[in-house]
């Protein structure tokens, strides 16, 4: 028996979880890097406008899909952590993961209040009008801007801890703990 | 030559001009209260609204002039001339504006302002007109007719309208800008204005 069935199948996370880490994980990926690439474009140019638009529809839809994801997480109880893992290696996997859904949550109402303070309404998809939550206000403008950005300095050094257990329990470890998060595995 | 000749006025050049003196005075004191208003630039907000991937977006033109001469018992004698400073457009952040003040938007440097002369006023109905008129901007003149809500508390008017443009027929927002999927063709010209009599 290999070390990569410690997990048994019913350990695995149940498919809606799975579903949503991973288009979550690909949306926060591409509304991040589109939001590094657009603040670079100097001016005013249609490829910002698009850009800026896109990533305001991600955020929107992230923030509407870790509110589910919260829902089920409360609703489903997730697989356990390994046996005999030293207590540090749990505080910091339930910190890290916890702080990762506060930020899916935070970090787009952040960028949404910035863009009302900034006095632009967000159109879902360019079809759904949503409301603007705060007057245009150019303090509030400045200070929003600077906590969007930090916010997702701390999620990508947050990610990077992510990734970097994810390395730790594949490589060193050996323990198959990715596999209860890998879609469509048979067991 | 020309100095010459236009120094040297026969009786016939000089009637007309006499002529012209006079109904100019009579209409001064015939229309006295219409032609003491003056519009208030601190009161009026004319702003035009683009749809920007259909997020509207507003810009309020700081700088403007307009004279409206009008009395709602004689409309039809009635007259508006709007003058907008284009590089006066304010979207509320300043490389915006830079942009739009630029050769593919207002090009400011070469049409510094953008007009409206109205050539006829109806009445529309209660509290409501229609004036017809010349819009030109960027150099490009095209005939609109704006519904005008009218309403008058003492010697103060206000007149409240939209005009919706097509961007593109002035030549605004050129070259990478024509695509209108990114900027919407229309765009609405929205105005306030405050006459009052002095």
């Amino acid at each position: 028996m290999s070390e990569a069935q410690t997990f048994k199948r019913s350990e695995r996370y149940t498919g809606t979880a799975i579903a949503l880490h991973w288009l979550i994980a690909v949306l926060i990926i591409g509304g991040f890097w589109l939001g590094w690439v657009m603040t670079d474009i100097h001016g005013f140019t249609p490829t910002k406008l698009r850009y800026y638009s896109w990533h305001k529809w991600i955020g929107v839809t992230v923030f509407a899909l870790a509110w589910l994801r919260v829902i089920w997480r409360l609703t489903h109880r997730p697989p356990a952590l390994p046996a005999g893992m030293p207590a540090w290696q749990r505080i910091a996997s339930e910190s890290v993961h916890g702080l990762l859904y506060l930020l899916m949550i935070v970090i787009p109402a952040s960028g949404y209040l910035y863009s009302s303070a900034a006095g632009i309404q967000v159109v879902y998809l360019g079809l759904f009008p949503l409301p603007t939550l705060i007057a245009p206000d150019q303090q509030w403008r400045v200070v929003l801007r600077l906590v969007h950005i930090w916010l997702n300095y701390s999620l990508l050094g947050l990610f990077g801890l992510h990734i970097l257990g994810a390395i730790k329990h594949t490589v060193i470890d050996r323990d198959g703990l990715l596999a209860r998060m890998i879609p469509f595995l048979k067991s | 030559m020309s100095l010459f000749t236009s120094t040297n006025l026969t009786s016939k050049a000089v009637l007309p001009k006499l002529g012209s003196v006079c109904v100019g005075a009579a209409m001064l004191l015939g229309l006295a209260q219409a032609a003491q208003a003056q519009v208030d630039p601190a009161k009026s907000v004319i702003t035009a609204i683009s749809k920007q991937m259909n997020v509207p977006v507003t810009g309020t033109f700081k700088k403007f002039s307009a004279e409206i001469q009008f009395d709602p018992a004689k409309p039809a004698a009635g007259h508006a001339q709007f003058s907008v400073d284009t590089a006066s457009y304010d979207l509320g952040a300043e490389d915006y504006n830079e942009q739009v003040r630029g050769k593919d938007w207002f090009d400011a440097a070469h049409f510094p302002s953008a007009t409206f002369t109205s050539t006829a006023i109806t009445a529309a109905g209660a509290g409501t007109y229609s004036v017809s008129g010349k819009l030109t901007i960027k150099g490009k003149s095209v005939d609109v007719v704006v519904p005008v809500t009218f309403k008058q508390q003492g010697t103060t008017q206000t007149f409240d309208g939209v005009v919706p443009v097509k961007r593109l027929q002035f030549g605004i927002g050129d070259g990478e800008w024509k695509d209108t999927s990114v900027v919407a063709d229309e765009v609405q010209i929205k105005f306030h204005i405050v006459n009052t009599a002095k």
